[in-house]
């Protein structure tokens, strides 16, 4: 064990595919966080611009922002997983067979 | 003038309302007894029935104390997601945002939104982490290069805090609940919840857990899906023309279509949106389910799932909320105490889901809705409990006091001991407060959790440099902060110790901005100055902890489970 450890430490794959993921998932955190607080900071300064109304009907752009909101929630975290669990899945089991050899 | 002190009256008390629900997440307050639903307790009925068969079925199953904490591990991410999924949708956010959207409109949106965005942050930065280091509990993890002792024995007591605030919440409103949805007693509910949820936990350990609450969420996002359905139906599926009949018939007009009063302060709403964002990433029962999935992609999965299926049920209960104010509205004798709209709703705001599902569906649709409203706290107490075993069990009894040295029978014996204990604490805890205000509990949980658990996990997982003394300080400091701030604050302060309104000495509706921050700089400014020979092993041990954590390499598998 000791020995795939180190084997896995050493190869610069592996520090690649680490800075690599970090880097994405640490995006897509300040992406989110963009989004949300960006969100929570429009309603408390500037109400009225949600309060407009589309199209000469009842609904205000404060509709689609919201449900934006939570689409984008549920797109961004998909997209993560789909790239994590084939991409950065198959780099990391590349690293431990070579490792492991 | 008569009108518009009629006005000024709707509009204080949607006030109080929101202002109550920003600060508790949506509670379920005081309720009134109603006549039996007969319908809705033979709904239940079936349902107890079919969810102790699965358990004689996961007892079999069960045989390990790896059985009993992760059900052997061998849950799919799609089953594992919708598990989540039931864990999260608790009674409160189906009947309390619904309940908000019926009172004030947009306002509801906010606020499920806020219980939303704490899923990403999960998954990009600790599902896969935490089912590659840890075993059993998030202390498995946030403990794995340290001392055990002292970090277990903070985490074991932060889960514990957290659990304990959750269900007493939980207990309370299944004691309010049964009152309005059943016409039974309050003790009725709490007994029962507290029975049904021992039997489960007891003999079915997480694989009936689980299944209870995979069951659970598909019985509830298909009667939320069908009751927006119905509503979406009869206005043609234009939202538009939902929209425009709610704005005729609400007595606040178009101000529903925008924010009101939700959002007093810029502070307060940054920091629950902090507590709910970063909270959901420490909660001790939601991390503990990302060890019953075999792997780091099944993990990933499963958050995937479960973000879909949350984000759905929560546009759900904004057509939901929408939906009850154009029908009950109309219809103030059959759904307002006394026919009388200025009364309120029967049995209280939180019952709009409740009487659209009799508007929708009739009685038996209404029986439907009851038993999965009642359902859904028995699963979430579940989950609860079984997170309390574990700390008690795995992190207190065989790691610290043991020293590791308890096989897996032995930790086995004492977890259902505890569960046993932690079953009857949670009857005892639901009746004495019964007559309390509990309306502050789940945001004081969902505090604690983001300025204690959360740091903790995020720098020991992360950042080489923390250390055992680091990460046990900055944890107690955020776990204190956030209770001593929150007692400090109007939901306890004024509502609870019946202090003058005005009068807290804290502000804001959540400690969160303060005591997260706090905990993260004392767990950096600790580990900085700790250059003890412990803390030199300990950065040495990052390395390894790293690659494990990043590869899965020695990760538990469902074979050596």
């Amino acid at each position: 064990m000791q020995e795939t450890l180190v084997k896995i430490r050493d190869n610069p794959k592996f520090k690649a595919l680490v800075n690599k993921r970090n880097t994405y998932a640490f995006i897509m955190t300040a992406l989110i966080m963009v989004a949300y607080y960006g969100f929570i900071l429009l309603i408390a300064f500037d109400r009225e611009f949600l309060a407009q109304k589309i199209g000469g009907g009842v609904t205000t752009i404060g509709i689609p922002i919201g449900v934006g909101v939570i689409l984008f929630t549920i797109i961004v975290t998909v997209i993560y997983v789909r790239r994590a669990n084939t991409e950065f899945d198959d780099e990391s089991k590349t690293i431990l067979e070579e490792a492991q050899k | 003038m008569k009108i518009q002190r009629k006005h000024l009256f709707t509009g204080l008390l949607a006030l109080i309302v929101a202002g109550s629900a920003l600060a508790a997440g949506a509670d379920l307050g005081q309720t009134t007894k109603q006549s039996t639903n007969w319908i809705a307790i033979a709904m239940f009925a079936i349902f107890v029935g079919f969810t102790l068969y699965i358990t004689k079925w996961a007892a079999a199953k069960t045989k390990s104390a790896a059985d009993y904490y992760t059900a052997g591990g061998g849950i799919t991410g799609f089953q594992n997601g919708l598990a989540i999924a039931g864990d999260y949708m608790s009674a409160a956010s189906f009947l309390g945002i619904s309940g908000l959207v019926f009172a004030n409109g947009y306002d509801g949106v906010i606020f499920s939104i806020g219980w939303l965005v704490g899923w990403p942050v999960i998954t990009f930065l600790m599902a896969e982490r935490l089912r590659n280091l840890g075993k059993f509990t998030f202390a498995d993890v946030a403990a794995y290069r340290f001392s055990q002792t002292p970090v277990r024995t903070y985490a074991a007591t932060g889960s514990l805090v957290v659990v304990l605030f959750y269900m007493i919440a939980q207990m309370v409103g299944a004691g309010q609940l049964i009152k309005v949805l059943f016409g039974l007693e309050y003790w009725v509910a709490v007994i029962l919840v507290g029975v049904l949820m021992m039997c489960y936990v007891f003999f079915g350990g997480m694989t009936a857990t689980t299944w209870v609450q995979i069951i659970k969420a598909v019985l509830l996002l298909s009667g939320a899906t069908f009751m927006a359905i119905a509503v979406l139906w009869k206005f043609g599926f234009s939202p538009e023309a939902l929209f425009a009949k709610a704005v005729e018939v609400h007595s606040k007009g178009d101000k529903i279509m925008a924010p009101g009063g939700l959002i007093k302060d810029p502070i307060s709403a940054v920091s629950v949106g902090m507590a709910l964002m970063f909270g959901t990433a420490g909660l001790p029962h939601i991390l503990m389910r990302f060890f019953t999935v075999p792997s780091a992609k099944a993990a990933r999965s499963s958050v995937g799932w479960a973000t879909c299926w949350i984000g759905y049920f929560y546009i759900l209960t904004f057509i939901i909320g929408f939906g009850a104010i154009v029908m009950l509205i109309q219809d103030p004798e059959t759904f307002y105490v006394g026919g009388d709209i200025a009364k309120g709703l029967k049995g209280g705001g939180n019952m709009a889901a409740v009487h659209l599902a009799k508007a929708v569906g009739g009685d038996i649709f209404l029986g439907f809705i009851s038993a999965v409203a009642f359902a859904t706290i028995l699963a979430v107490v579940a989950g609860l409990t079984l997170s309390g075993a574990s700390a008690i069990a795995h992190d207190l009894y065989a790691t610290v006091i043991k020293k590791g040295k308890a096989d897996s029978a032995d930790e086995l014996r004492v977890s259902k001991i505890t569960t046993l204990a932690l079953g009857a604490l949670a009857v005892l805890l639901g009746i004495a407060f019964e007559k309390q205000n509990v309306a502050f509990m789940v945001m004081l949980a969902f505090t604690i959790a983001c300025s204690a658990n959360f740091p903790v996990l995020f720098m020991s997982v992360l950042w080489r440099n923390s250390t055992t003394r680091g990460v046990t300080a900055g944890g107690f400091v955020g776990l204190i902060l956030a209770v001593v701030l929150t007692a400090l604050s109007d939901s306890v302060w004024v509502a609870v110790f019946g202090n003058p309104a005005g009068s807290a000495p804290f502000p804001y509706a959540s400690a969160a901005i303060f005591s997260m921050p706090l905990a993260f700089f004392v767990i950096w400014i600790v580990s900085v100055l700790d250059n003890s020979e412990q803390a030199q092993k300990e950065r040495a041990l990052f390395d390894d902890q790293l690659i494990r954590s990043e590869t899965g390499l020695g990760a538990v598998t469902s074979a050596s489970h």
